[in-house]
């Protein structure tokens, strides 16, 4: 069985009397992209800095590809790549001498096609002082590419960005998958986590409190499945008691909306009661809890769920 | 991945730096602009002032210029790169520490060459200032006060928490050595007890030397001596500013208090003790 690209252990980071993180541990294999999800100040970025060897763990272990990343930063180097949360160039250095630069202490050829793709082909002469803040990221996020790693860390990596550049980032992240890239994609966008990882942890206060698929995390969810329906005459809001499986009811823009713990059932009843009342159906929409709401559940509950 | 080419990456590294001097606005009136309008200044009205001036006007300026280029140009933007969270990036791509604090010093150096180079040339012209008497050793001295200024121009880099602090550091250099340094003012002209504490200040061993081995003039101390004290100030600034660096505010590790920087006074008080 192949070892994992990432080897999180009985991982301990305290600053002074502060506890970071405190005692997780996870594994991430090739090709896998895993989620790390948590409120500000959960442990997420500390999490990543250890793993990218800017700080030193106080206890546990550590290893990317095999590499010890506080005993083994040369190493590390080559392995990793890495798009800081806060980041942040020369002012007075252009966007292609940045890429020449980084690759030449990478040992690889400058990979121009990658800021072609990342929408600053343009923006080649600019310095980076000049940059808005989407296109600083795009950069920062090319460099970390450029060397073709085999671990990626990306801290928030669309904070900032437009959506046609999220959606070439989330293009990228698929291929990086393809290519057997083992992946740590940190961040507090739920929907992204869903779409993008194959597995997720959600950290609060320095503990993993819960983890899996996020298909598995959120049928954990105690919430109800939303059945929002419209119908021509809205005869639907006093029928309540007859539909099976509801929970409760509510009304907004012209909608009703049913918590139900018994989707098939409430469905066909619904379906079943307009026709009785010779209601025709104008839109009927079932959504299950995201991963949005089963990380909101876990987060207010203080990660009892 | 192709094998790694550590000259490649330093060639571009050194590029950069050499190309900032000349980007950054900031860098650009310090090594350039504030040195050469003061020689501009000085010249015209000192030796109009006193004619003796035009004497020690080539090492005065050049003096003035290295100080200008280390002790205020090079400390203020090293600090901001730690500061913004540069030197972070340099790192997660492998970028040495010694490289970030090496390679700038050495750019100043380059751009400072040119710099004495325009008042070498120019001070004779504008000004019938001598040339010095022994251009291989006007350069050895010039180099030598280059380079123990830039060392310790870097070592109020590293240890300065903030940009204030950075400012509050070289301008208790540089301000002294403005005054007693022996640039303005001839260092017979200054009290014994001012005399020798000024020996403190590169600035001093720096215009000694430059007098006593590359004019040949006489001086109140061994030039020779002085241009010793200069290179251990640059060996040591340099090797104390590398210990003592941090990647960023929070860096962690082996942390050495920056109270050891004063350690870069050892040569300055024996030559001050000593010559």
């Amino acid at each position: 069985m192949a070892q994992p690209a990432i080897v999180v252990e009985a991982f301990r980071k305290a600053y002074g009397d502060v506890e970071a993180v405190a005692g997780i541990g996870f594994t991430v294999a090739e090709g896998e992209i895993f989620g790390l999800l948590g409120p500000n100040g959960a442990g997420k970025t500390t999490t990543l800095e250890c793993l990218e060897g800017i700080r030193f763990p106080t206890a546990g272990t550590l290893r990317v590809r095999g590499v010890d990343p506080s005993r083994e930063p040369g190493r590390l180097r080559d392995v990793i790549g890495v798009q800081l949360q806060t980041s942040s160039l020369p002012e007075t250095m252009r966007v292609e001498e940045a890429m020449r630069f980084f690759c030449a202490y990478h040992g690889v050829a400058p990979r121009l096609d990658m800021l072609d793709r990342l929408g600053l082909r343009s923006k080649l002469r600019a310095e980076y002082g000049t940059l808005s803040t989407g296109q600083q990221r795009r950069l920062a996020l090319a460099l970390a590419l450029a060397h073709e790693p085999p671990v990626v860390f990306l801290d928030e990596p669309t904070a900032g960005l437009d959506v046609g550049t999220r959606a070439e980032l989330h293009a990228l992240v698929g291929e990086l998958r393809e290519r057997g890239v083992a992946l740590i994609l940190a961040t507090h966008d739920m929907a992204e986590a869903e779409k993008l990882a194959d597995r997720v942890a959600i950290l609060l206060a320095g503990r993993i409190v819960a983890s899996g698929t996020p298909k598995a995390l959120t049928a954990a969810a105690a919430d109800l499945t939303r059945v929002t329906v419209r119908s021509e005459h809205e005869t639907l809001a006093a029928r309540t008691a007859q539909l099976p499986g509801v929970q409760r009811q509510a009304r907004k823009d012209g909608y009703d909306v049913f918590f139900t713990d018994a989707v098939g059932p409430t469905v066909t009843a619904v379906l079943r009661a307009l026709e009785e009342a010779g209601d025709p159906l104008v839109d009927l929409r079932v959504e299950r809890p995201s991963l949005e709401e089963r990380f909101l559940e876990l987060t207010a509950n203080g990660g009892v769920a | 991945m192709r094998p790694r080419t550590p000259s490649r990456a330093l060639l571009h590294h050194a590029a950069f730096e050499f190309g900032s001097g000349l980007r950054n606005r900031a860098m650009l009136l310090l090594l350039y602009l504030f040195p050469l309008g003061f020689f501009l200044i000085a010249g015209a009205l000192m030796v109009g002032l006193n004619p003796g001036f035009r004497e020690t006007l080539i090492p005065a300026m050049v003096v003035f210029a290295i100080m200008a280029g280390c002790l205020l140009g090079l400390p203020d933007p090293i600090v901001v790169a730690r500061e913004a969270g540069i030197f972070r990036s340099f790192k997660i791509h492998g970028v040495p520490a010694a490289n970030i604090l090496l390679l700038p010093g050495a750019a100043i150096v380059v751009h400072l060459t040119l710099v004495a180079a325009i008042i070498t040339v120019a001070a004779p012209l504008l000004f019938d200032a001598p040339l010095p008497a022994r251009f291989g050793a006007y350069l050895g001295v010039f180099l030598a006060a280059a380079a123990a200024h830039a060392g310790l121009g870097l070592l109020i880099a590293v240890v300065s928490a903030s940009t204030r602090a950075t400012v509050l550091w070289s301008q208790l250099v540089f301000l002294p050595s403005v005054m007693l340094g022996g640039l303005m003012v001839p260092s017979e002209m200054i009290p014994d007890t001012l005399a020798t504490l000024a020996r403190l200040l590169p600035a001093t061993h720096a215009m000694n030397a430059m007098r006593g081995l590359a004019y040949g003039d006489a001086t109140a101390f061994s030039a020779a001596g002085s241009l010793l004290v200069l290179l251990a100030g640059a060996v040591l600034g340099v090797a104390l500013a590398v210990r003592l660096f941090q990647w960023d505010r929070r860096a962690e590790g082996r942390r050495v208090s920056p109270a050891w920087g004063v350690l870069v006074l050892a040569p300055y008080v024996l030559g001050a003790l000593l010559l």
